[in-house]
């Protein structure tokens, strides 16, 4: 309602007026919580204890020794949590460009009972079937491994969806004619022609997936038992747990930047597929 | 006929080009899924030391999960925060969306603010939500600004407070998915043929006029997938009020969720009850998942 009243009764130099300042306020929203984590994260415990200041200060390098000689294993979590996310990446958008290429470059009989099957699970959330996962993980004896979370991503129906829908625009299926006339066997087809065609996709795909993983609390947290195993997301929440005041704050700021701040840069460095990739993404147009 | 069999030599590389997928599927998915059920007819805890069950039991971890008041209780909670955070991103998203789309406007930087607004969707969520407690506790930097600022005359406990808990973790959802809402929203306004607005503003239609006429109406389909994919995320809620409440859903479980609720349960190994549990919260996602194919479906 609002959008209309201001809309109908300012000129189009009040209208952008308008937006620039909404998207002003809306972007202090998003960004203010990071400014006042690296500000905090420079600053000395006695320091934070004296009030907020606008600019940093000289103790970051302070505060990263001390978390990284704390009682939290917090470089071994973070090994942990890239060598998880980084193999997830891989499996994910391999098999999903594989499974992919199968609905659309073969003609088979399941063909069509398959994508149907696939777009219906891709929406049902994993901790349904958590219980379950848990007692499966446990019989096979890979309780408190990496591999209960690293080879489920080999199914990934969102990744397979969004992979799918870029081969529909992107490659033409008399490549793979041409590929066969030449004598390539279907596999090497595969790897050395249509993969290399996917890449902008599967770049896209391998960060989500990798983001995704990194970011994960509930399911690692069901899985990992002993601390040397543990990721960066269970490590935090055990830093809730224990008893706050006895916490040096400029660490626990410190250990908060470490987990966010690396994946932030990494976004700013390839933002613009990212946020282009979302959009290709979501619906089509 | 010879190229006949020769499209069947082919096409059985579709089979074989699935087994990674449906193996996997089948493995880490689908038979937990069975067990999940199948657990939940079964009468399975632990009590102190000892061992109870399993024995079959029917339906009676339902009826016992439905007749007790907690599910009511931790399903309200969720809805509630999910609602105090969808009704504000929806709306900003739209209206974003519809400025960042809107070609007369021609606004400067919109890469820029994409970039800004899209960022806190990728950070991790119990990373954020560790911050917003020490940036929100007593002690913390929020209440030295308030203090400074004389908005308040004494420091608030934010996480102490079942409404300001509530509001932060509701406000926390916000921020991290507005930024992919307004950008779902945009790419279907971008597909909205330019030539109907035109002969919209041609015969005189005001910019609202526009926005609540035409583009609404038939963004209507993306609208609904919004809602719904994001009524599926609510419901699985879980990082930030189990790291903000220190897995406690308090004051007094007002922000306990259904997850959190089934983390508890599988922490304790009550595989009856959570598996009760898992099958209630499957139907529910299984029916909304059957409505959102419905939408993709029709779209294509």
């Amino acid at each position: 309602m609002n959008q209309k009243s201001v809309s109908g009764g300012l000129g189009i130099n009040g209208r952008r007026t308008v937006s620039y300042i909404v998207l002003a306020i809306v972007s202090f929203l998003c960004l203010f919580w990071f400014y006042v984590l690296f500000i905090n994260c420079t600053r000395s415990h006695s320091e934070l204890t004296k009030g907020f200041t606008i600019l940093p200060s000289t103790h970051a390098l302070e505060n990263l020794y001390n978390i990284f000689h704390g009682s939290l294993p917090v470089i071994q979590g973070m090994i942990n949590s890239l060598i998880i996310a980084a193999s997830c990446a891989v499996l994910t958008t391999y098999f999903s460009a594989m499974t992919a290429y199968a609905i659309h470059a073969y003609d088979f009989k399941l063909k069509k009972f398959m994508f149907t099957f696939i777009l219906l699970i891709m929406t049902i959330p994993t901790q349904c079937n958590a219980l379950g996962f848990i007692k499966l993980v446990d019989r096979m004896g890979m309780d408190d491994t990496f591999w209960p979370l690293i080879i489920p991503s080999i199914a990934a129906p969102v990744t397979f969806f969004y992979i799918k829908q870029y081969m529909d625009s992107a490659l033409p299926l008399s490549l793979v004619e041409a590929a066969r006339i030449d004598g390539s066997g279907e596999f090497r087809t595969f790897n050395s022609i249509v993969l290399p065609l996917l890449k902008p996709a599967i770049a896209v795909q391998a960060i989500f997936s990798f983001v995704g993983s990194w970011n994960n609390y509930f399911t690692p947290a069901l899985i990992l038992h002993t601390n040397e195993k543990k990721t960066l997301p269970i490590l935090l929440a055990q830093l809730r747990g224990a008893d706050f005041l006895k916490f040096d704050m400029g660490q626990v700021y410190m250990m908060i930047a470490f987990s966010i701040f690396p994946v932030i840069l990494v976004y700013l460095l390839l933002s613009k597929h990212i946020v282009q990739g979302v959009a290709l993404g979501g619906v089509k147009g | 006929m010879k190229k006949k069999s020769n499209v069947v030599k082919y096409n059985k590389w579709g089979y074989i080009f699935l087994i990674p997928f449906v193996v996997t599927y089948l493995i880490f998915s689908l038979i937990p899924l069975v067990t999940t059920f199948y657990n939940s007819f079964f009468e399975c805890y632990q009590s102190g030391l000892n061992q109870i069950g399993p024995n079959f039991v029917g339906l009676e971890n339902f009826k016992k999960l439905l007749s007790t008041p907690d599910i009511w209780i931790y399903a309200k909670n969720t809805i509630i925060m999910w609602i105090m955070g969808f009704v504000p991103q929806i709306i900003v998203s739209l209206v974003l969306a519809a400025w960042f789309s809107d070609p007369s406007l021609r606004l400067k930087g919109q890469r820029f603010f994409k970039t800004v607004i899209y960022l806190p969707n990728l950070i991790m969520a119990s990373a954020f939500a560790m911050l917003f407690f020490t940036l929100f506790s007593t002690t913390g930097p929020i209440n030295d600004i308030l203090l400074n600022l004389g908005i308040i005359t004494e420091r608030y406990d934010f996480i102490g407070h079942v409404w300001s808990t509530r509001t932060l973790i509701a406000f926390m959802n916000f921020i991290m998915w507005f930024g992919n809402t307004t950008i779902l929203l945009m790419a279907g306004m971008m597909g909205i043929d330019p030539a109907l607005f035109e002969a919209a503003q041609v015969d005189g239609a005001k910019p609202g006029q526009i926005f609540f006429q035409i583009t609404l109406p038939l963004l209507r389909p993306i609208l609904v997938y919004t809602l719904i994919t994001s009524l599926i995320g609510g419901l699985q809620m879980f990082d930030v009020p189990q790291i903000l409440t220190n897995q406690t859903g308090n004051p007094s479980r007002s922000c306990m969720t259904l997850i959190m609720y089934l983390n508890r349960h599988l922490l304790s190994k009550n595989y009856g009850m959570g598996g009760a549990l898992s099958v209630i919260l499957f139907i529910i996602t299984g029916i909304l998942s059957i409505i959102v194919y419905k939408i993709t479906d029709k779209k294509d």
